[in-house]
């Protein structure tokens, strides 16, 4: 069924009897010729990409929980393609114009919403590094607009830009980044996919990978063993886990990133304003609350919650940037696993055995990253050969010294 | 979290600097034959168990020492904590 105006007039006047859910309960097959694992937005966008436009047939979809339990239902929604390395940022803007045309694409309203992201600056320093990085992100056709204090002041009055610590001189201002709703992500991907034939199954986790003589060929899981020609996975902060039962041992460590929803307000605030030197950041849902968070705990975690230190760090942070923050109350908080890679950058790439391929590393940023990625592992899966963009996701980069690290923090998870 | 500090009592976790799996303070031989691909995957591969893991805090806001914490990553249980090095 296609989602438009006059669907919905016509289900108005029968009574809304008509919808049927957004995708099949599928139950699995005993073979498919190629199976995602993890039913995260990754794996879906995967799937969807592999049926939509890279013509594979036979998918299947294999999830432990319920679509949308994973990261893709508990992240801060922010996209964004302003990075500065060269082996990011065009694979970034590639995701930003997906997101771009991504309702019409898929038929959904997943409520991508340009409404700007904004890094502040505090310091001349600073302001020339966001300087250099707009013009890495104008080299990839991204739209940096540096504002100085005064065009700030314009569209955000409320900061704090006196601040003792961290007086605001201006921002990096990307007009294109901005929103949009994670859940109607997973479910606009999974409707696409199913609508092509993909079986999504839920409740069904893998236990094991079929491998015979290096060759990958489907996946023990809880609900019996399921061949397959090709097996991609895709499990964000289970990643260690999941491919230790391949054998293989990651340049990664889980840990846990919270988030904060306040009640609802009036529109208060414009767009997603970062602070980055105050480990804070925050957007505006269309519900009123602010959502907002700041730095991972720190530890190796699969807890899905974190500890009080980080809350009260957060909360400073936004009482400090933004006073006002300080009369809203936190609704509600939460905290989800990612897979924090050493360089601090993502893979998408075969693997040493035949048949399996692995996509993970996202830390805490693959949202934004959820259509491109999925696009370049369809291709990878596919094709065998990588997306333009996504070539420099190696999984040997470590091996060959070509990490990709934003920050040039070096080999610490925990400090990217 | 608390750590249970062996010298000094029950302490915030967030006065400790976390490093990671307590591995790392096995430094492969440089003089293996092997020595390369050992030192790239003591520097960039990790266990990363969900479980117990073995790790090393270092507290900073306190006596800097190094501590391996036997913490559960599930739960965040700290079950035994014990100085990296023995004390003098
Ligand atoms: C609090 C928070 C805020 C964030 N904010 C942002 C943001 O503002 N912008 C941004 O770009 N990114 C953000 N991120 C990061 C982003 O959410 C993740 O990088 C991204 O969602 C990961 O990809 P995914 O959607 O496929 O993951 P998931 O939704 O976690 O999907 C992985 C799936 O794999 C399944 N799985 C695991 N093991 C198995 C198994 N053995 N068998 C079968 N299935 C399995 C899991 O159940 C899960 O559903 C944030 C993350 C968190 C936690």
């Amino acid at each position: 069924m296609r989602y438009n105006a006059l669907q919905i007039l016509r289900q108005g006047l029968t009574g809304h009897k008509g919808w049927k859910p957004a995708w099949r309960k599928a139950e699995p097959k005993p073979e498919y010729d190629i199976i995602i694992v993890g039913g995260g937005g990754h794996g879906l966008a995967t799937a969807y990409y592999l049926a939509n436009k890279f013509d594979q047939k036979r998918i299947a979809v294999v999830e432990k929980g319920w679509i949308g339990g994973g990261n893709v239902g508990r992240n801060t929604t922010i996209i964004r393609s302003n990075y500065m390395l060269h082996e990011n940022e065009g694979f970034y803007e590639f995701s930003l114009k997906l997101w771009e045309g991504q309702e019409q694409d898929f038929n959904y309203n997943s409520m991508v919403s340009q409404r700007g992201v904004i890094n502040l600056y505090h310091s001349d320093s600073q302001r020339d590094a966001f300087v250099r990085r707009g013009n890495a992100m104008a080299l990839n056709g991204a739209d940096p607009v540096l504002l100085d204090q005064a065009g700030l002041r314009k569209i955000c009055p409320f900061l704090n830009f006196d601040n003792t610590r961290f007086p605001i001189q201006g921002g990096l201002l990307q007009p294109r980044g901005g929103t949009v709703r994670h859940d109607a992500v997973a479910w606009g991907y999974a409707r696409g996919a199913d609508q092509k034939g993909v079986d999504i199954i839920e409740n069904c986790e893998v236990t094991g990978f079929i491998i015979e003589q290096g060759v990958c060929k489907g996946v023990e899981t809880s609900r019996g063993t399921i061949k397959a020609r090709k097996v991609g996975v895709a499990v964000a902060g289970s990643s260690s886990k999941v491919m230790a039962l391949a054998g293989m041992r990651l340049p990664m460590e889980s840990h846990v990133l919270q988030a904060f929803v306040s009640e609802g307000l009036k529109p208060v605030l414009p767009g997603v304003i970062t602070y980055g030197a105050g480990h804070f950041y925050v957007s505006q849902s269309d519900k009123g609350g602010l959502v907002f968070g700041g730095d991972i705990d720190g530890y190796n975690s699969y807890a899905q919650r974190g500890n009080l230190p980080v809350v009260e760090d957060v909360c400073e942070g936004g009482v400090s940037i933004m006073p006002m923050i300080g009369k809203a109350r936190v609704l509600r908080m939460w905290g989800g696993i990612m897979d924090m890679s050493m360089d601090g950058s993502p893979i998408i790439d075969k693997t040493h055995i035949d048949g399996l391929y692995f996509n993970g590393g996202w830390c805490y940023g693959g949202f934004k990253a959820t259509p491109a990625s999925g696009y370049c592992f369809a291709q990878l899966i596919t094709t065998n050969t990588p997306h333009d963009t996504a070539k420099h996701y190696r999984m040997d980069r470590f091996t060959r010294g070509y990490m990709i690290d934003e920050k040039g923090q070096g080999a610490q998870p925990n400090m990217h | 979290m608390i750590i249970n500090h062996p010298l000094l009592g029950p302490r915030d976790a967030s006065e400790f600097v976390y490093l990671g799996d307590a591995k790392l303070m096995n430094r492969p031989n440089p003089k293996s034959e092997t020595a390369l691909q050992d030192f790239h995957d003591y520097m960039y591969l990790r266990d990363n168990p969900a479980g117990e893991h073995k790790e090393l805090w270092f507290h900073e806001q306190g006596d800097r020492s190094w501590l391996i914490v036997t913490r559960n990553t599930i739960s965040h249980e700290i079950t035994h904590v014990e100085l990296a090095r023995p004390s003098a």
